[in-house]
């Protein structure tokens, strides 16, 4: 199994002030399902945004898919961001759109065609369990249901690498077990999954993911699962 | 062709509806009013200075000053002879005394009747263009004191004037398109500010620039098209108005000015040329603003 993603000495830092991640090197495996923890601005959604393409490190390399994502230009930007499913800690959902068309987003913005949109878009919709609510707007949504469009919105198109951002924040526990049982199932079909999340329960229900810790800016090891500094790129 | 109206509809109610594209349709609408009104003034103009040089192409007199009323008659007639043997001369007429009388009646009175008044002999030819030098020469070898005037020269102020305005009415259509971009420009900005947040969406579901910059061009196109529209029926109503009143005037100058059916069409399709050039001038503003960030 190959490897999706490797920081090293990865830094980062907003504007003149300090750095928020410093010296992160880790890999990810292709397929690998990883549960990333750590206090409150320790730096979690940082590393994400450097995942999914957000942001570039100020200094170290960050490869994805095989390339330097640090220097890639702009307009290849899009075809890497289409890799990669995200679901943002606070949704993102675009409030004049419906849920059926914010679910459907990814598939337009790749130039799917309508036809070809709506089973897909239905049956995702059916699996978040808000089948009922394919023409509701986000705002008259609940958070949890707004959460669970987010996820499936993220994952309609089936990402390589999906990056989920305290993904089961909003759900009661029956919700979280069924999406985390959703990423089992992507992760099965080789999507390498993200999960940063303060909730020990979720990470305890899937017991082969590995775990990655920040603290401060920096990433530590606690399970010794994962590889530190990376074994290989 | 349905999957296409959907996705535009769709790429439409992305960016949400506002206040603003009332404000840009308004905008607009006033633009295309004004540039219609000055292209219309150029086309009229253009119209009536093609008429004028048209109608005074090869248009000559030719002036006897002879005071023995005998030998001017004589004269009168060899020169009528000798000019209508010039190559590329299709017409010849001595004005008869009783019209040059009528000519001079505002000045002179009845006096002009009086056949002891040394009235000079004019002349009026019509020739093809560039025989003035042929006819100036053939009626010197009868008369040396003969002088030979183009209408054209006479009535050039006129024609300078007609250029002019003709220069101004396109300065102004350059003008108004120009500002047509600025604003195009000014709105894409706005828009940029306001859809942020749909847009790093969009940018983060990996939409390129492109497909961003089509959404906004799009709207920008709509409003363009339809302030535009209403601007351009508005203006042309006022036209056809004054072109109802300049026939009406009987004048050959100001009736030159009528819109021939090309001129309506040129006018009719401004507003689509005006959409174009917002939308170009949003799609190169919103590329290169995104260009510049990651």
């Amino acid at each position: 199994m190959g490897n999706i993603v490797h920081f090293e000495n990865v830094g980062l830092r907003y504007g003149t002030g300090p750095e928020t991640l410093s010296d992160v090197s880790f890999t990810l495996a292709t397929g690998g399902f990883y549960f990333l923890t750590g206090a409150s601005g320790a730096g979690k959604t940082s590393l994400l945004k450097l995942l999914y393409l957000a942001q570039r490190p100020t200094r170290g390399a960050v490869r994805l898919f095989g390339e330097d994502a640090g220097s890639l230009p702009r307009a290849r930007l899009p075809g890497f961001r289409r890799r990669i499913g995200v679901v943002f800690q606070d949704f993102r959902l675009l409030p004049q759109l419906s849920a059926y068309d914010n679910v459907a987003l990814p598939l337009r913005v790749a130039g799917v065609r309508e036809s070809e949109i709506e089973a897909p878009v239905m049956e995702m919709l059916a699996w978040v369990g808000l089948s009922a609510r394919v023409t509701a707007k986000p705002p008259t949504l609940s958070g949890g249901e707004q959460q669970r469009i987010a996820i499936a919105r993220a994952v309609i198109a089936r990402p390589e690498i999906l990056v989920a951002d305290e993904p089961t924040g909003n759900v009661d526990p029956d919700m979280a077990d069924r999406l985390l049982h959703l990423f089992e199932a992507l992760n099965r079909l080789g999507t390498t999954i993200v999960v940063a999340t303060h909730d020990l329960h979720l990470i305890g229900r899937i017991p082969h993911a590995q775990l990655m810790r920040v603290e401060k800016g920096k990433l530590v090891d606690p399970s010794g699962l994962l590889r530190h500094p990376p074994g290989g790129a | 062709m349905n999957g296409f109206r959907h996705r535009a509809a769709i790429d439409l109610r992305l960016l949400g509806e506002g206040q603003r594209g009332w404000v840009m349709a308004g905008i607009m609408g006033i633009m295309l009013f004004l540039t219609v009104l000055a292209g219309a003034l150029g086309l009229g103009v253009a119209r009536s200075a093609i008429g004028l040089d048209r109608q005074l192409a090869g248009q000559l007199t030719v002036q006897l000053v002879e005071p023995d009323a005998g030998l001017r008659d004589v004269r009168a007639k060899a020169l009528v002879a000798a000019v209508a043997k010039v190559p590329g001369v299709t017409r010849v007429r001595e004005a008869d005394r009783a019209e040059l009388a009528a000519l001079l009646k505002p000045w002179l009175g009845d006096v002009g009747l009086d056949p002891e008044l040394p009235m000079p002999v004019l002349i009026d030819v019509t020739a093809t263009e560039g025989s003035t030098a042929q006819v100036s020469a053939a009626a010197r070898r009868v008369a040396p004191q003969a002088r030979v005037d183009s209408s054209a020269r006479w009535l050039s102020p006129v024609r300078g004037l007609l250029g002019a305005l003709g220069l101004v009415a396109i300065g102004l259509v350059l003008v108004i398109a120009a500002a047509t971009a600025g604003v195009a420009l000014l709105v894409a900005r706005a828009g940029l500010d306001t859809h942020r947040d749909t847009i790093d969406v969009l940018h983060m579901l990996g939409s390129t620039d492109l497909q961003v910059a089509r959404l906004l061009q799009r709207r920008i196109a709509r409003d363009t098209l339809l302030g535009g529209a209403i601007g351009t029926l508005a203006a042309l109503a006022l036209v056809a108005l004054f072109q109802t009143k300049l026939a009406l005037t009987g004048s050959e100058v100001l009736g030159g000015a009528t819109l021939a059916p090309v001129d309506w069409t040129l006018l009719l399709l401004l507003p689509i040329g005006f959409a174009l050039l917002a939308t170009v001038a949003t799609r190169l503003t919103v590329l290169h603003t995104l260009g510049r960030k990651l």
